[in-house]
């Protein structure tokens, strides 16, 4: 079919509606991102490295990629273990808890962020216990956390549940009627099937935490060199007319995520 | 699929277990902070609920929220259905490129989203001041709005159209054409029709996330006292201003939509998987049992 | 006896998939459960592989009650229809998953699945992963994973069904012989009524989850016990009744058939048991008119019209059609030469063969 496809001329009206969306494309995506590489570039490499290393810089680059890596960590086994109920049993509710699974992505992030705050914020009856306890967590660095995994709830369940659905029964089967027990059926068939759609559900969780605003301006505190992370920062930066340090951050920010986003299609294609 | 008896007898209390870790994790981090939520907004009762939510400010953002969404989805949705066609049906040079830049709004925070868009387009800039001095301001005003919500939800309709374009192949088109139908004849009797639901559900995820789009349009938007609010805006500001039960309410009736949209979506995506498994059914020798299997 | 079957009944929703099965297959036989979708031949098999629950009924397995056996400890490999590699390892690792799960020490692993590499003439391609092979390939690789626990009973569920007719042929010839160097006691599910009688020893036809009838293939096309084995094991012309008494008698001898009194028997006669005659012989027969004459290489189906307008299929040989310079549109005489005459007596069908 795409030999066909290749082989064919467009034709006129085609090369129009091609160049209509590219130039969409272009004023839309292509030229602020051009802008970027052309601002950076005349700011100079060492005039960008200075602005990263800035210590409040640092900070919340770092801050923003140690709070996405624990998200990743739970989200990994919380996500999977949510896909397996609800690829597998029957119980009551499990329609509800399927259709809000996409909550999240649904939520503006500013209203989940609010939701948070509601419910364990240090107003709320169980913010005041975990304060109680000694471990707030608004406006900690658990709160982040707590924000990413709210945003990130479906990226694994919804990767890994489509594959888990669609599992050949028969390659379980196949290792029953050679006597693997349940755990060894899903340690040595199951998992090493749903790996690669896990790996792929972790790197977009990733790659969006690292730019995760909405909800973490709600629960963050915004304390710099404590619980401002990297877009709070670029943010703050924007505000004070401070470009190159916006900027600075910035790229950091998108290389990252972007090699995290690449990583994991790349991993997820070469498994599958 | 229900796995079958080797895998599966009755529920045993691991699985139990299981199933009750995960109901209660999904509780404390979703379900938990919804009701919590709407608990702050109905408080203080229904009459103060009303008043919040006529509160012109309120009102005003939401109808500016409304204008930037209308705006967006129409031109995000005509640019994703040409975008998807040309992707998959014509081949030129740099088609690869464009289809990863496509996906780059994924990974781009709302914020360095807004901050691009400052870049290129702010008074500032090169072409900002241009166009600001023959009259078209962009960034700190609506046209800035209404490009930060473009630049956000660019891939969504995109997305969804081009692999049902990819599926059906160009061979109804083909037919169309040799039956003497012109482009944009084939297109309306013939594309249009095939991928509908994909472009709804496209358009549906575009409406619920310019609905809720914040960090770009914060940055946008930049920080004037009284400047031009969205409901995401007004949420933010009446929460910096000390007055939560107004954002509470506000916040509720963002959720509402963007979850009746939802619901919207999963019955779009049902509908299509139904349509699909129809075509599907009594293929195979075991096709019947198989189903039975499955009730 | 290896499997034995007793009284095994299965209900998906209001589809009854087995309705009280019984049969005992003998150990070293490899026999075919054939029947048409939706026979419950699958269904069967898997209960018998414990992957399946029956609403009642036992399965004893080499002499071990094994109904309410976990699949895992029955001791039986299974051939998967769609093969159902393990898509992450490669041949050689599924192959010796079952025996690492029994927990065989290492190198005794590596030399059985060496030793089945070899019988699957598989050797080569140890290395690859399923999605690198042919359809033939994996389907071979499947069976040799089967094997290699030493399985009591070895059951395949369709194991030809996805591939294409030419590796089919050759796979069957090559099972059989596999079959004969083994002796595992194998049962086989299949609709190709052509694969079951190439390859087993006894067959088992089902239809609607009820059995049909057991026997040896042979004996199964020539004694069929019921309208539907006779229907579904090769092609078959049905008559009624009226037909056979418009035949022409010789005054000297009286039809020697019984025929059905109620309005639910029905006569059976197979296009090769039909005669034809350019003129009466003194034979029962009827005249007929030749509709259409297709030679097929070495044999010729000929379409007859009886002059009661009854359709007709016979099959002869190339050369006794030339013999007879058949041609479109010539009179002809026919007779049967055998005829299966089924009585509807209360539920079952009793058959009566009759040879004129």
């Amino acid at each position: 079919m795409s030999s066909t496809v290749a082989e064919r001329r467009t034709s006129l009206s085609g090369k129009l509606l091609r160049w209509s969306c590219l130039l969409y494309l272009g004023i839309v995506l292509v030229f602020p991102l051009g802008g970027v590489v052309v601002k950076a570039v005349s700011a100079g490499p060492s005039k960008i490295w200075a602005e990263v290393t800035n210590p409040f810089a640092w900070h919340a680059i770092m801050l923003s990629l140690g709070t996405a890596v624990v998200m990743v960590l739970i989200s990994v086994f919380t996500g999977t273990a949510t896909a397996w109920v609800l690829a597998r049993y029957e119980f009551p509710g499990k329609g509800l808890v399927n259709a809000l699974v996409d909550l999240p992505f649904a939520v503006p992030t500013i209203v989940t962020g609010l939701m948070l705050v509601a419910l364990f914020g240090p107003t709320s009856t169980l913010g005041v216990v975990l304060s109680g306890f000694g471990t707030p967590v608004i406006y900690e660095q658990s709160g982040i956390v707590l924000a990413l995994l709210f945003v990130c709830f479906p990226f694994v369940v919804r990767s890994v549940q489509p594959v888990l659905e669609n599992l050949d029964p028969a390659e379980e089967e196949a290792a029953a009627t050679m006597g693997a027990s349940r755990w060894m059926i899903f340690r040595r068939v199951t998992l090493p099937a749903l790996f690669p759609s896990i790996v792929s559900g972790a790197g977009l969780s990733f790659s969006r935490a690292l730019g995760e605003f909405g909800s973490v301006v709600m629960v963050a505190g915004n304390r710099p060199m404590s619980t401002k992370t990297a877009p709070l920062y670029v943010y703050g930066e924007v505000e004070g007319f401070n470009m190159e340090g916006a900027l600075a951050v910035s790229l950091v920010l998108l290389t990252c995520s972007l090699l995290s986003m690449i990583a994991a299609s790349k991993w997820a294609e070469r498994q599958g | 699929m229900k796995p079958s008896p080797a895998l599966q007898n009755t529920m045993t209390w691991p699985q139990r277990f299981l199933i009750g870790a995960v109901l209660s994790w999904f509780g404390l981090l979703i379900f938990g902070p919804a009701v919590a939520l709407a608990r702050r907004a109905f408080a203080p009762g229904m009459g103060a609920f009303f008043e919040a939510l006529t509160d012109p400010d309120a009102i005003q953002a939401l109808l500016l929220t409304l204008k930037i969404t209308v705006v967006v989805t129409i031109s995000n949705t005509i640019f994703g259905i040409g975008m998807a066609v040309v992707l998959v049906r014509q081949r030129f040079w740099g088609r690869r490129i464009v289809d990863g830049l496509l996906d780059l709004p994924f990974a781009v925070s709302p914020v360095i989203a807004g901050l691009m868009l400052i870049i290129l387009y702010g008074p500032k800039s090169e072409i900002g001041s241009r166009l600001e001095s023959i009259g078209f301001p962009i960034v700190y005003h609506l046209p800035g709005m209404i490009l930060a919500g473009m630049f956000v939800t660019l891939p969504l309709v995109v997305r969804s159209v081009a692999p049902i374009l990819e599926e059906i192949g160009s061979d109804q088109e083909d037919v169309a054409s040799t039956l003497g139908a012109d482009w944009w004849t084939t297109f309306r009797r013939i594309t249009l029709p095939t991928i509908r639901w994909g472009v709804a559900y496209g358009a549906a995820l575009v409406v619920a996330r310019s609905l809720g789009e914040f960090g770009a349009l914060l940055v946008v938007s930049g920080n004037i006292i009284g400047r031009t609010q969205t409901a995401t805006l007004y949420v933010h500001d009446q929460i910096e201003s000390f007055d939560p039960h107004g954002a509470y309410v506000m916040s509720i009736v963002l959720a509402t939509v963007s979850f009746c949209i939802l619901v919207g979506l999963e019955t779009v995506q049902n509908r299509v998987r139904q349509r699909e498994y129809a075509a599907e059914t009594n293929e195979d020798d075991q096709g019947a049992v198989r189903q039975m299997r499955r009730h | 006896m290896d499997i034995v079957v007793r009284n095994l009944s299965k209900r998906f929703g209001n589809f009854q998939a087995i309705d009280d099965v019984s049969f005992a297959i003998p150990g070293g036989q490899l026999v075919a459960l054939l029947g048409p979708s939706g026979s419950g031949k699958s269904t069967i098999l898997r209960a018998i592989a414990g992957l399946e629950t029956p609403d009642s009924g036992t399965i004893e397995l080499v002499g071990e009650e094994a109904t309410n056996l976990p699949t895992q400890k029955r001791g039986i490999g299974f051939v998967f229809q769609h093969f159902a590699l393990f898509r992450h390892m490669t041949v050689q690792q599924n192959v010796a998953f079952g025996l690492e799960i029994q927990k065989h020490p290492k190198a005794e692993v590596q030399e059985r699945v060496q030793e089945l590499l070899k019988l699957v003439q598989m050797t080569n391609f140890a290395d690859r992963y399923p999605l690198q092979l042919s359809g033939g390939q994996r389907q071979r690789v499947a069976l040799a994973r089967a094997l290699a626990p030493k399985p009591k009973v070895l059951l395949l569920d369709e194991p030809f069904g996805a591939l294409d007719a030419k590796v089919r042929d050759e796979l069957r010839v090559w099972l059989r012989r596999l079959h004969d160097e083994s002796h595992v006691t194998s049962l086989f599910v299949t609709h190709d009524q052509q694969e079951a009688f190439e390859v087993c020893d006894q067959v088992v036809v089902l239809n609607h989850g009820k059995i049909e009838q057991i026997g040896p293939p042979q004996e199964l096309y020539e004694r069929p016990a019921s309208p539907f084995v006779t229907e579904f094991l090769g092609q078959v012309n049905i008559l009624r009744p009226e037909t056979i008494l418009g035949m022409q008698l010789d005054n000297e001898r009286p039809l020697p058939v019984r025929l059905p009194g109620t309005p639910g028997g029905s006569i059976y006669v197979r296009p090769h048991d039909l005669v034809i005659s350019r003129e009466p012989n003194g034979l029962p027969g009827w005249p007929a008119r030749i509709k259409r004459l297709t030679p097929l290489g070495w044999l010729a189906r000929v379409e007859l019209i009886l002059p009661d307008s009854t359709p007709v299929h016979v099959q002869i040989t190339q050369a006794n059609s030339l013999e007879l310079g058949l041609e479109n549109g010539l009179d002809v005489y026919v007779r049967p030469r055998d005829l299966k005459v089924f009585e509807e007596s209360s539920k079952a069908a009793t058959a009566i063969n009759y040879v004129i």
